[in-house]
């Protein structure tokens, strides 16, 4: 041992698991069992098949009590796995859970090496290292801090919205956070759902009503997160909200004002349509938009812009509810926590140039032709292309910006079945041959196969190849004034040309471009595709690795609205669950100061990305302030006199670890 | 198995510290995607890489480790928001103080691994592990019994009657 602070006679239980096959057959277990038997302080050394099954738990305990031991080491899994299974065993036999320790020899050793006697020395060092720093565990409680029971939800498209309803007919208070002027989401402006085609508004809007007329929900639509402060259970967080130029509580949505303006006719990139129609500088996105508030366009607005207007719109508003000078407001909100549901957006398919979307204007992509199928969409629900007329014989491609190692390497999940949706409401609205290239078709999912087969038998034809390209190169007489889709029909491994009037591409989904802001704000990590990532792939697929901040919906990855829902349900839930505990449980892991030691230099303080660290004056010492410590350990590591040092990860207790992972020569 | 062979083929021998947030989850989803790799590194958890005393490293090198290896989460990413800027200052500084004592560059070494690049850890443990096969053992228990011997020798030169010395 390197330090001499140790408490007590020390009497050390080790017990390293097979875990089956997963450590058992790559790491020599009876071995390592033998090897540490002969270190000092062990006083049983024991193997066994699954140490986290009941029996094994047991055993740990019978041996606590029968052999009087006082430390407790089990070599297994990852304790991000079940450190909390071998900690509740320890204090059931009666001693304080901070004395166990747990060795990862699966996920650090037997799952990642080959070579057998490798593995097993590796988990005999990491085992030692266990075995020497226990030695200097003591008994340590949890904290307890109370939690506020508001949560706020970010995003309010169909995932935001579920979540926020559900918290808010549970009682608890919401804040729900849209970044547009309103909410709905991509949802909003799909016309049929698939694989039942029943009407996205229909079921959308109800919802969206009962959010704005909810008392528990407080809806902040136009605005943004700022800054998020704080910690699980008590966070902070600043609202940005955009002045739409409209006092909010005086409007009424009669939309006067848009006639009014003093431009006759919309000239401006209408969002909701995508850009299908055009809007004015004073608009609504559309008619169910929640709340029913207009907004002012200031890169638009003539009065906004230049400052001068004969404000035709104000003459005719008889509340006086427009503002022009309404400013950027920043608000404050506290919550305990937060369920994070931005979604995602979609692929730009400008970036696959061969496909020809932007240079041949009946070249659509999905989202386009979501609105253009919908009865409230820019043409009504007519199937009219950009050039005025009706398709005949139209090509949907699949897997546009999905399965590609140039663009994205995912499986978009939702494109091959919407794919089939539009492929279907083309065909019924247009009566035009429709043709759908896929290379795979997936549709996994209740009643999705069968509607695949649905809209096959309606005549839809279904060609699998990878489309080269689109042209408007014709090669013969008929090709002339079309579009021509080369593809390979894999199934009868021909090259065809398949002459077409419109194409429309099945683009997929990725994460938003600036999804980084918002993972920053939370402290989310994301996958490698940039998707917000999920404690574990499985079994906590809505919780971040940030207590109290949960996921839904597609920021966590492609997803359809059913899924969606169910993920922001289960998100609600697992907030509920947080809530409703009444108050969190905190590692014990904060810094402390021996005052001793401390020789006032005052280097920690600055150091300390919570303030927790105060210097008191009378005395010339510094002060932690445990309830703001967070753990991280960083002003341990800086102080000059090692005055400092953390709970569950003392200098001595590394120290001996470091010892204990080199003396190889034990062996 | 046979473990008895720790010296007479030398392995480098790394000593990891991996903050708990990034990149030790990462070493985890390595674990469970079976990405194999080199088992040279032994890892110790803390919760920052800003828990990484500059004193970790050289006791770790004093202790016999070939080669010390600092993980953390991305500049931004950082748990407690910027734990990791303080680790590269510390990492700064270590470097001068290793390079003066003669410790090689590659020896020691800091890196940013996310939670989702379980790939990372692999690359990243290979392509020390190489390098340290090349540089060869550190040995610096084995030079300080050597140092050892050699003050003492020089004590005991010290030492001997003055007579000796001027006769010398
Ligand atoms: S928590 Fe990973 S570097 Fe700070």
């Amino acid at each position: 041992m390197t330090s001499t602070k140790q408490n007590g006679e020390v009497r050390i239980g080790y017990f390293v698991c097979h875990c089956g096959h997963n450590i058992g057959a790559t790491i020599d277990v009876l071995k390592v069992a033998d090897v540490i038997k002969n270190l000092p302080g062990v006083v049983i050394s024991r193997e066994y098949k699954y140490m986290c099954s009941d029996p094994g738990q047991e055993m740990i305990q019978e041996d606590i009590k029968e052999h009087n031991l006082n430390r407790i080491v089990v070599a297994a899994c990852s304790p991000l796995l079940h450190e909390n299974t071998f900690r509740r065993a320890t204090e059931k036999a009666g001693i304080n859970q901070y004395y166990f320790h747990m060795v990862n020899i699966r996920e650090n050793a037997s799952w990642v090496h080959v070579d057998k006697a490798e593995a097993t020395r590796k988990a005999i060092d990491l085992s030692r290292a266990a075995i020497q720093r226990v030695f200097f565990h003591q008994a340590l409680e949890k904290k307890q801090v109370s939690i506020n029971p508001n949560v706020l939800v970010v995003g309010g498209g169909i995932s935001g919205i579920h979540a926020a309803l559900t918290l808010a007919k549970a009682g608890k208070k919401v804040y729900l956070v849209e970044r547009d002027p309103t909410i709905g989401g991509l949802m909003a402006k799909f016309d049929k759902t698939f694989p039942t085609l029943d009407c996205a508004a229909c079921i959308l809007t109800p919802k969206m009503t009962e959010v704005k007329n909810h008392p528990n929900i407080e809806l902040m639509t136009y605005s943004e997160v700022e800054k998020v402060s704080g910690f699980v259970g008590q966070y902070k967080a600043t609202i940005k909200r955009k002045p739409r130029y409209i006092k909010e509580d005086v409007c009424v949505g009669c939309l006067d004002c848009i006639d009014a303006c003093i431009y006759k006719d919309g000239k401006y990139y209408d969002e909701f349509n995508v850009g299908l129609s055009k809007r004015k500088p004073v608009y609504i996105p559309f008619p169910q938009a929640t709340p029913q508030l207009v907004v002012f366009d200031p890169e638009a607005c003539v009065r906004l812009k230049r400052g001068k207007c004969k404000e035709t719109c104000v003459e005719k508003c008889d509340r006086d509810a427009i503002d022009f000078d309404q400013k950027e407001k920043f608000e404050e909100i506290e919550i305990g926590s937060v369920i994070v549901a931005t979604g995602f957006q979609i692929f730009d398919a400008k970036k696959i140039p061969y496909y020809g979307y932007g240079k041949y204007q009946n070249v659509y992509n999905a989202l386009e032709i979501e609105r253009l199928v919908n009865s409230s969409g820019p043409t009504g629900g007519q199937v009219v292309m950009r050039n005025g007329e009706v398709p005949k014989k139209i090509g949907i491609i699949h897997c546009v910006g999905s399965r590609d190692e140039k663009t994205n390497i995912w499986c978009s999940r939702v494109c091959c079945t919407y794919s089939v949706k539009l492929a279907h409401l083309l065909k019924e609205l247009s009566g035009a041959d429709v043709y759908n290239f896929y290379i795979d078709m997936r549709t996994p999912g209740k009643g999705q196969e069968e509607f695949y087969n649905q809209v096959m038998r309606e005549g839809v034809h279904f060609i699998r190849g990878r489309v080269a390209e689109v042209t408007d190169w014709a090669a013969e007489k008929e090709e002339q004034g079309k579009l021509i889709i080369r593809v390979e029909d894999t199934l009868i491994g021909v090259v065809r040309r398949i002459p077409v009037d419109m194409v429309v591409l099945g683009v997929g989904v990725e994460p938003h471009s600036d999804a980084d802001k918002i993972r920053r704000l939370f402290n989310i990590s994301c996958s490698t595709e940039g998707f917000y990532l999920e404690k574990h792939p499985k079994l906590a697929p809505f919780d971040t690795a940030s207590d109290g901040v949960y996921i839904a919906g597609g920021c966590q990855g492609p997803k359809d609205i059913t899924d969606a829902v169910a993920q922001a349900g289960a998100a609600a839930a697992e907030a509920l669950a947080l809530i409703d505990k009444g108050f969190i449980e905190m590692e014990p892991n904060t810094a402390f100061i021996s005052e001793d030691n401390c020789s006032g230099c005052k280097s920690c303080i600055p150091l300390c990305p919570y303030t927790a660290i105060s210097f008191d004056e009378e005395v010339f010492k510094a002060k932690i302030n445990e309830v703001l410590c967070k753990g991280c350990g960083t002003c341990v590591a800086a102080c000059p006199s090692a005055a400092i040092d953390q709970n569950l990860f003392t200098n001595d207790q590394i120290y001996n670890e470091i010892d204990g992972l080199l003396k190889y020569e034990i062996v | 198995m046979e473990l008895k062979s720790q010296n007479d083929t030398w392995k480098p021998r790394i000593v990891a510290f991996f903050c708990n947030w990034c990149t030790y989850t990462a070493a985890d989803l390595a674990g469970v995607s079976r990405i194999k790799h080199e088992p040279n590194v032994r890892v110790i958890r803390v919760m920052c890489s800003g828990r990484v005393d500059p004193q970790f490293v050289i006791d770790a090198f004093v202790k016999g480790a070939d080669g010390v290896l600092i993980g953390g989460c991305h500049i931004g990413d950082c748990h407690y928001i910027d734990g990791n800027h303080k680790t590269i200052r510390r990492f700064a500084m270590l470097k001068r103080i290793l390079k003066d004592m003669g410790i090689e560059d590659e020896r020691f070494r800091l890196e940013w691994i996310s939670a989702s690049e379980g790939e990372k850890v692999k690359t990243v443990t290979n392509d020390m592990v190489e390098k340290l096969e090349k540089l060869g053992p550190l040995g610096l228990p084995k030079k300080f019994i050597a140092w050892d011997e050699e003050m003492n020798h020089l004590e005991l030169e010290i030492s001997k009657p003055k007579e000796e010395i001027e006769h010398v």
